[in-house]
């Protein structure tokens, strides 16, 4: 295992070199992907992995696609979705444009699970989906809207149980063990690089989704986020996170109202 | 012999939940360390593990959330679909990453980290199981100065884990229930 100290130099050293700022990472997560990419890709030691990733642009951008975690699933929570189907959209619903962020969207399965839902609720049409993260290959995936066939069968279950009453196989096309999901679904929605480490606010959102992507973060930088959030919503409009995330002890949480027992907030100031 | 124990760190798989559950009761209270539990768990049942454990102890069982502190004295519960790790400065972290050994949360990944964090200050305790989940974390915990236990095979309701484990991770304890109590009541100072 490498050192933490070894960790340090691999933070301040990408830095130096790529401008990727991970020193607002969460260490012991952080630390367990760059140690698992080292022995992945069989190095003896730190050094000769620094030097690969400080020489070799093309071996550092696939570092950072291992080193971030991008697993993620279609109605993730299923329960979570239920509540967005039947508490929170009916409320964006009167509004006569409704725009959306899901912020570290990875390979988009919640975004296209977002698309199926405002469809039912026919408000698609008049949605704008903006889907963004880190790494740019992870959003390739998702621009495509093709994921392994083999978890249609759990997606299927994880729709039905959010309130989902069709026959989850219309939405997509199924070939050589690949789920290719309909560009009815993707039109509206715009996919790009953000990082919410260094990046800004570049719209005003109704409903911003972030799920499991602050326990990435050290406190210092979830509040960074969660106030550039705060910055991104219209007033009343609304920030999810994941099931075991909170605004609780962040400076924002006096503007922001707690959606019954949901990891929902609405924005009151 | 044993000085500064912060955290007892418990993981098991197939019939560990019936050991929770004779062990814990029995505990009462705890003052100088705080009862980690990593368990595998189907993502559906959620907050049912918490409920039962609650009811059958008197230590508090305090809600896991991400960065929350780890304070001596309570039991947390590593949540169903997360990996469960520990940070430097004795908060609790979260990661959704791949499952290790089939399993989210991962024996292994939750021992490796607080071996990690806390070095000779933490105890490691396997119960039952039906696979391989727990080895590797009890070797690491042992390489970095802590203190190993597995409950004893012919007891495990699930003989596959502690066997691996004892064959292994040459653990300083094998202990039956009974001797699990008796010695997490002997650390307790």
């Amino acid at each position: 295992m490498i050192t933490d100290q070894e960790l340090e130099v691999f933070i301040n050293e990408v830095y130096e070199h790529f401008g990727f700022d991970f020193s607002g990472y969460s260490r012991a997560s952080f630390k367990r992907r760059v140690d698992r990419m080292m022995q992945m890709d069989g190095f003896p030691n730190f050094h000769e992995f620094l030097l690969k990733v400080l020489s070799d642009s093309v071996y550092f951008t696939h570092t950072v696609e291992e080193i971030t975690v991008n697993v993620t699933e279609m109605f993730r929570d299923p329960m979570f979705y239920k509540v967005l189907r039947t508490e929170i959209l009916p409320i964006l619903a009167t509004k006569p444009f409704i725009r959306f962020w899901h912020a570290g969207c990875s390979t988009g399965e919640e975004v296209y699970s977002m698309a199926i839902m405002l469809r039912e609720a026919n408000l698609l049409h008049k949605s704008l989906i903006y889907a963004t993260d880190i790494n740019n290959v992870v959003l390739n995936v998702a621009r495509k809207g093709v994921f392994p066939l083999r978890m249609m069968k759990q997606y299927s279950e994880n729709y039905m149980v959010s309130g989902g009453n069709k026959d989850f196989s219309e939405y997509y096309t199924a070939n050589y063990g690949l789920a290719k999901f309909g560009e009815d679904l993707s039109e509206k929605m715009v996919f790009s690089q953000h990082n919410l480490v260094s990046d800004g606010s570049f719209n005003e959102f109704d409903l911003i989704l972030c799920r499991n992507v602050l326990i990435y973060f050290d406190k210092d930088l979830q509040e960074r986020a969660l106030g550039l959030f705060d910055s991104s919503l219209a007033r009343l409009g609304y920030l999810a996170l994941g099931t075991k995330e909170s605004i609780k002890y962040s400076s924002i949480q006096n503007k922001f109202r707690q959606f019954e027992k949901e990891k929902i907030w609405k924005k009151i100031k | 012999m044993i000085s500064s124990t912060k955290v007892v760190i418990i993981g098991g798989s197939a019939g560990s939940l019936d050991v929770l559950l004779q062990l814990l009761p029995k505990l009462h209270r705890i003052h100088s360390f705080a009862i980690v539990i990593v368990v595998h768990r189907k993502s559906a049942e959620d907050t049912n593990l918490e409920d039962l454990i609650a009811l059958k102890t008197t230590i508090p069982v305090k809600d896991v959330e991400d960065k929350i502190m780890l304070s001596p004295g309570f039991i947390y519960i590593a949540p169903s679909d997360y990996h469960l790790l520990f940070e430097k400065n004795n908060l609790l972290a979260l990661d959704t990453s791949e499952k290790i050994n089939h399993s989210r949360p991962s024996i292994d990944v939750s021992f490796e980290s607080a071996a990690d964090a806390f070095g000779s200050d933490l105890v490691g305790i396997l119960l039952s199981g039906a696979n391989a989940d727990g080895t590797e974390g009890l070797i690491a915990i042992k390489k970095a100065h802590g203190i190993t236990v597995v409950q004893q095979p012919q007891t495990a309701e699930m003989a596959f884990m502690p066997e691996n484990a004892v064959r292994y991770a040459n653990p300083d304890y094998v202990l039956d229930v009974a001797g699990i109590l008796e010695f997490m009541v002997s650390i307790d100072k």
